[in-house]
């Protein structure tokens, strides 16, 4: 950006609402990264199944990066709001058959009531105290439905789930197909919204009170409200991932409660980067690409490539890891 | 003359020790005053008591007549009741036009609307140029506070509390640590300031203090010492005797 202070003229608007602009504004690559996306649905010949669970992961990360790459809330248990998402769009389908746009409402609106109440607990308390509560109330609502087997199965799964036509109208095939096209639009959809909350003041607000919080309330901003308000968004967001897995796989166990779906979707965002959105979405492709192919190769040691990878990304950092052409440049004069 | 910000018996006591001792101070609408005191004269404490980072142990403190003691930090900022910290406090991975452009959305009690975006907000960002103008910001308006130069890093910490149109602006130290070269750009944008904002500054440098301030509070253990305007707390034997006191055990330590 080019700008000589000496020409601006007093009340020329012009270059700082260029800037302004520039925050928001739709990129190319994005533009690419969603016509991919959408066109895979309709011209690939197979692997809708694994595209399926790639996409719903990929919209349970990008719930984590609104509390951690925006607000700077750290979660050990996000698996609490997509497990709690999963059994209430299953037991939803099961008991009354409705709709699944419909179960995916009642899911959104049950985690975002677990995500406002279990909110205090994340207000106070250093990231090591989050770390720990979060992982906690998964924990506790992991209990509740072992116990609660007569309700969920228990450590069996519940089964029985059969998903009625969406509107109607589109029936889950055996192929994945109509299940990776809803999954698809339901993430598509709702990462615009998402996209959309963060560029506003309240999305920017999450920003100042990640970066720091002290001043952040000295400047006005309600920090714990706004905290409330994004951690709540949060747990819808994971509640609907968790259900779109029940929906289309028709089944919901105690695995959508277990710790490695914390852990996992906490790897993907970081191996895809906190605090753009996108890094959700790549970390979670990387990740499912990576688990299918090492898998393959190396059934008992497709984590350690994981692990390995981690550790990379943590030492050489994103920015270095996509520009090969820097790895073997001494850092002259940078600062930290 | 009316009073924007009173204090009444302030106390504060960590433990044993009594940091801020019965403090009433009565600052007027539109005042330059200035708190001056000795290291480890409760300066600092103070100021975290007026904007509520900590609570006092016991007293009161009234903003235009409304009692305040108990609103929280973000609740008192909003009544205009703004501080620019003595460390800076910044966010670190955004530019300058960022920051301001939030406070000053925040400040319009527009930061919890989600249905907009920032930038795009004419009106938001019309105010955030002029700022950045008034502020000499303008040059480093586009780049990441955490590779700005001190001194604007500096003037960015001021341009963040009057991007919240204090009507009292507690200074602390604002020019700590900038080079001498710097320090006239950011006293000249602090008295460019409208006459209606009541500043309070809380100041070690003299020179600074008496070419600034019309008014002066003492404050030594935590209590007032003494209070007048600037010929009467220079006169003042006791505040020469305090401040002589230090400076001649500093020379001594040195």
């Amino acid at each position: 950006m080019k700008h000589d202070p000496s020409s601006a003229v007093a009340g020329d608007t012009s270059a700082i609402r260029a800037i302004g602009a520039r925050w928001s504004r739709l990129k190319p690559a994005e533009i690419a990264f969603w016509a991919i996306a959408l066109g895979s649905a309709f011209f690939l010949p197979s692997g809708f199944l694994l595209l399926n669970e790639l996409t719903i992961l990929a919209l349970f990360a990008v719930s984590l990066d609104l509390i951690l790459g925006y607000a700077g809330i750290v979660s050990l248990g996000h698996a609490a709001f997509f497990g709690l998402g999963a059994y209430v769009a299953a037991l939803a389908a099961k008991h009354w058959g409705i709709d699944p746009v419909l179960g995916l409402g009642l899911a959104a609106g049950a985690t975002a009531l677990l995500g406002l109440i279990s909110s205090v607990l994340v207000m106070r308390g250093t990231d090591l105290t989050r770390l720990m509560v979060t992982l906690g109330v998964a924990l506790i609502l992991y209990e509740v439905a072992n116990k609660l087997d007569w309700l969920t199965g228990g450590a069996d799964g519940m089964t029985g789930v059969t998903m009625n036509p969406i509107f109607g109208i589109f029936e889950f095939d055996l192929y994945g197909r109509t299940a990776y096209i809803y999954s698809l639009s339901v993430l598509t959809i709702l990462f615009f919204i998402a996209r959309y909350v963060v560029k506003s003041p309240f999305g920017w607000s999450l920003q100042v009170i990640r970066q720091n919080p002290l001043r952040a309330a000295a400047m006005g901003v309600a920090v714990n409200r706004r905290r409330a308000a994004i951690y709540t968004m949060s747990g819808a967001y994971a509640g609907v991932a968790g259900a779109l897995l029940a929906q289309t796989t028709g089944f919901a166990s105690l695995d959508v409660l277990d710790f490695h779906r914390s852990a996992d979707v906490l790897l993907m965002l970081v191996i895809g980067g906190a605090g753009y959105l996108y890094g959700g979405i790549i970390g979670a492709i990387v990740f499912k690409v990576m688990q299918d192919w090492l898998s393959g190769i190396t059934p008992q040691y497709w984590q350690f490539w994981i692990g390995m990878l981690l550790v990379v990304i943590v030492l050489v950092g994103h920015d270095r890891l996509i520009r090969p052409w820097t790895w073997f440049r001494r850092s002259t004069g940078s600062k930290s | 003359m009316s009073t924007v910000l009173q204090t009444f018996g302030l106390l504060k006591r960590f433990g044993g020790l009594v940091a801020t001792n019965d403090v009433s101070l009565t600052v007027e609408r539109g005042a330059r005053q200035a708190l001056i005191g000795p290291n480890g004269a409760g300066k600092t404490t103070l100021i975290n008591l007026l904007t509520g980072v900590i609570a006092p142990t016991s007293g009161r403190i009234e903003l235009e007549g409304e009692d305040i003691t108990s609103l929280p930090v973000h609740a008192r900022a909003r009544r205009g009741l703004v501080r620019t910290f003595q460390i800076n406090q910044l966010f670190p991975e955004m530019t300058p036009s960022q920051a301001l452009a939030v406070a000053i959305a925040e400040r319009e009690g527009l930061g919890s609307r989600f249905l907009r975006a920032l930038g795009r907000r004419g009106e938001v960002m019309d105010e955030c140029g002029a700022l950045l103008e008034q502020c000499n910001l303008t040059d480093v308006m586009d780049r990441t506070t955490s590779v700005l130069p001190y001194g604007k890093q500096r003037l960015l910490e001021i341009a963040l509390a009057l991007a919240a149109k204090p009507r009292v602006l507690l200074l602390d130290e604002p020019v700590a640590g900038v080079p001498d070269g710097e320090r006239r750009e950011i006293l000249g944008t602090v008295a460019a300031l409208p006459d209606d904002v009541t500043i309070l500054l809380i100041e070690h440098d003299m020179d600074l203090v008496f070419s600034f301030a019309t008014r002066i509070s003492v404050l030594v253990n935590g209590g007032v010492f003494a209070e007048g305007n600037n010929a009467e707390i220079a006169r003042d034997p006791r505040v020469k005797a305090v401040y002589l006191g230090e400076e001649m055990a500093g020379s001594a330590y040195a």
